[in-house]
């Protein structure tokens, strides 16, 4: 705790600024204080973070199933057999780039509903406002489980309200892989956009209002407000909403699990995170689930990278 | 930590037996919970009595794990061998992959010594028999017949069908005059459904050549079989868009239901057509084969008892085994549960009680089939290969040549691991 109470201009006032300076002499000494103070989250980190993927990485190198794991044979190791076996496998290309699109799909619609309904909330009343908010924080609490079920019974053939309503007889809604696809995109948007929502909202208000009055003074319309005035100020926000989603969406597995009962009709329905599961867990071969984790870790990896470069270019400190 | 070997910084691995074989203490045992599982409990407590009478010293732990969880259980107990129990029971398509896990005893000794085991069925004790050596005793057999709608074939003047053809006629025709049920209630991931047909056409899941297995669904036998199944996943009879995902229990309860005019259901699944609206209103008969007065082979499913390799209580754990599936409480376990006894004697005294179970004891007599005895098979079944094949076919994304090939393909490179 004597470290916490060290004097004034030891930098921690200095701000980001002056940091950059040539650091007095004196200073030298201490430049392992930052690491002492990052120790503990770090220990941490390493622990729960670093570990596990140094287990994942390490799985996916080697011939590990249920038999290595209770002893029936020795593990050993593979080095890259298990990532040759599947990127040889056309299966996973066909779920890799379902999983991309249909991740940017989500997103998409994630961030568009969000967008729009954080801007109606400004324009509405205060009752209409806490309804919405109502309803959206409803969405938001309800575990992903829960919304894929219930979602899964509107729009079931024989008992859902939906197909009543629409006249649709009993007409299935997750036979079709699109149609499939877009019942498990609208139950995503669903239970997603409230983040964004109240994420921009928040951004929004704290926009002085002379700007929007301004706006509004030389006659903007909604669409140009948001275009030319909200959006950019909203800049910092919405990346990191949408990498945010972005990450959320590509490691969707409730509900493509819960409403497509496990990947759909013959796979045609699976994303990656589904995919690994049925590798890893149902036939147990956990060496090529970990493979499929590392190439998603990796993956992830790089959209994280091209937000940590958006931020900087952005001018924000990090 | 206990009982795990960590060598260097390599993922765990579970060691070797324990070694150890007490004659006193605490034998714990792992059963299915079923569903309205107290008339079984009761059967097992009466076992669990008589033992722990003869036994001075020991008493007997019977947990019941549920259905659904088992496979999570069973690999847990596997690798953590300090809270494993001495005996379980487990489903009979899954002996293979537990031996190659290394998680099972072998009981090849005790079983040839065992005087009650001659009376077990072939199919049974292929079941409990991997690699030449015997890894537990079967409990009990499962078998699946035709249920059919009494008061519908009567109303349209039909006859249970004599043989596959005419059951998809009859099924059609069900459909054509009745548009609200599904002529045979099939389902796209409904292996056990669907095997019987690939199995009377001639076809097999696949060739054992000297232990080995390679694929075989791409015969023009098997091809016949699956052909005949898949056409009854359509308009119809049973359309795609419904019963294409469907399992086996989704047929069942669409004929308990009473949206069926036919469904391929097991012994075990009376109850549900007892609780559901058919009941009073439906027969059973076996499924018919490819010529009139043959039955369809069907899959001998069912459980097995078997000791764990880890048990510190070997003897006694494999007296245990021999007396929860012994021909006593299997007799009691029939009549709490409507379990088919697996001696064959056991169970020719209890169809005289029971005439319910006259079709299924007839079509086991008739032949049964099994899945490949392989540690490939728990891979194969796991990555629905089989239902993604029917499924392709009733969804017109694949021909039944193209469809079977593939499928044939990845059987063959699950089989060469």
């Amino acid at each position: 705790m004597s470290l916490l109470a060290a004097p004034p201009g030891n930098g921690a006032g200095g701000g980001g600024r002056t940091r950059r300076r040539a650091r007095p002499a004196s200073l030298q000494g201490h430049r392992w204080t930052p690491w002492l103070y990052l120790a503990p989250a770090l220990l941490v980190l390493a622990g729960l973070l670093a570990y596990p993927i140094y287990q994942l990485g390490l799985l996916s190198l080697l011939e590990y199933t249920q038999a290595q794991v209770s002893g029936g044979e020795p593990a050993s190791f593979q080095g890259l057999g298990n990532y040759a076996e599947l990127f040889s496998d056309p299966q996973f290309w066909d779920v890799l780039l379902a999983t991309v699109v249909f991740a940017a799909a989500c997103v998409f619609g994630t961030m568009a509903v969000g967008c729009a309904l954080a801007v109606l909330l400004t324009r509405i009343r205060a009752v209409p406002r806490l309804l919405l908010m109502l309803a959206a924080m409803g969405a938001w609490a309800t575990p992903a489980m829960t919304g894929s079920t219930v979602w899964v019974f509107l729009f079931d053939p024989d008992f859902g309200p939906v197909n009543r309503v629409l006249g649709l007889g009993d007409h299935s809604w997750t036979y079709g892989r699109m149609s499939a696809f877009a019942l498990v995109l609208m139950e995503v948007v669903w239970c997603s956009f409230p983040l964004v929502m109240t994420t921009v909202y928040a951004g929004i208000r704290a926009i002085p209002a002379e700007v929007l009055e301004a706006a509004e003074l030389d006659g903007a319309s909604l669409w140009r407000t948001w275009r030319s005035v909200l959006a950019p100020m909203l800049r910092p926000i919405l990346v990191v909403v949408v990498i945010q989603s972005i990450i959320w969406d590509f490691k969707i597995f409730t509900q493509i699990y819960v409403m497509t009962g496990g990947g759909g009709d013959a796979g045609q329905n699976l994303v990656l995170n589904v995919y690994a599961y049925q590798k890893a867990f149902s036939s147990s071969q956990y060496s090529l689930g970990s493979a499929i984790g590392v190439v998603m870790l990796l993956i992830l990896l790089a959209v994280v990278l091209v937000y940590l470069r958006l931020l900087r270019r952005g001018g924000e400190e990090l | 930590m206990a009982g795990v070997a960590v060598a260097g910084c390599a993922p765990s691995t579970s060691t070797e037996g324990s070694g150890k074989d007490e004659k006193t203490g605490t034998v714990r045992v792992w059963l299915f919970k079923e569903v309205g599982n107290a008339p079984k409990q009761r059967v097992v407590d009466g076992v669990v009595e008589r033992f722990e009478k003869k036994h001075e010293g020991v008493t007997v732990d019977v947990r019941y794990i549920p259905i659904d969880s088992r496979a999570e259980r069973i690999k847990g107990a596997f690798n953590d061998r300090g809270s494993a129990p001495d005996v379980i029971e487990y489903g009979n398509t899954d002996t293979a992959g537990y031996v190659a896990d290394g998680g099972l005893a072998d009981v090849s000794e005790e079983f040839e010594s065992w005087s009650a085991a001659d009376d077990i069925d072939a199919t049974a004790k292929k079941s409990v028999t991997y690699d030449g050596k015997t890894y537990g005793a079967p409990l009990f057999v499962g078998v699946r017949a035709l249920y059919y709608r009494t008061d519908v074939f009567e109303e349209l003047g039909l006859k249970p069908p004599k043989t596959l053809d005419r059951l998809t006629e009859t099924a059609r025709q069900i459909r054509k005059e009745r548009p609200k049920l599904y002529g045979l209630a099939v389902g796209g991931a409904y292996t056990y459904g669907a095997m019987p047909f690939v199995w009377a056409k001639g076809g097999d899941l696949a060739d054992e050549r000297g232990g080995e297995y390679a694929a075989a669904l791409d015969s023009p036998e098997a091809k016949k079989g699956i052909k005949a199944y898949t056409d009854l996943l359509d308009d119809s009879n049973c359309p795609p868009e419904r019963c294409s995902q469907w399992g086996g229990n989704e047929t069942v309860e669409a004929f308990a239901g009473g949206r069926a005019g036919m469904a391929i259901a097991g012994d075990f699944n009376r109850q549900a057509m007892e609780d559901g609206e058919v009941k009073g209103d439906y027969g059973v008969v076996p499924l018919p084969g490819e010529k009139s007065g043959e039955i369809a082979p069907a899959f001998a499913g069912g459980n097995n008892v078997g000791v764990l390799k880890s048990s510190s209580h070997r003897t006694l754990a494999v007296e245990l085994m021999k007396e929860l599936a012994g021909k006593r409480a299997q007799a009691e376990l029939f009549d709490a549960m409507g379990f088919l006894p697996t001696f064959t004697d056991t169970r020719r005294e209890v169809a005289e009680r029971e005439p319910f179970v006259k079709p299924f004891v007839e079509t086991l007599d008739a032949g049964t089939e099994f899945v490949p005895v392989s540690p490939a098979w728990g891979e194969i079944d796991a990555s629905l290969v089989l239902p993604g094949m029917f499924q392709e076919i009733a969804g017109g994304k694949k021909d039944v040549d193209a469809a079977a090939e593939d499928a044939t393909e990845k059987m063959d490179k699950v089989f060469a691991e």
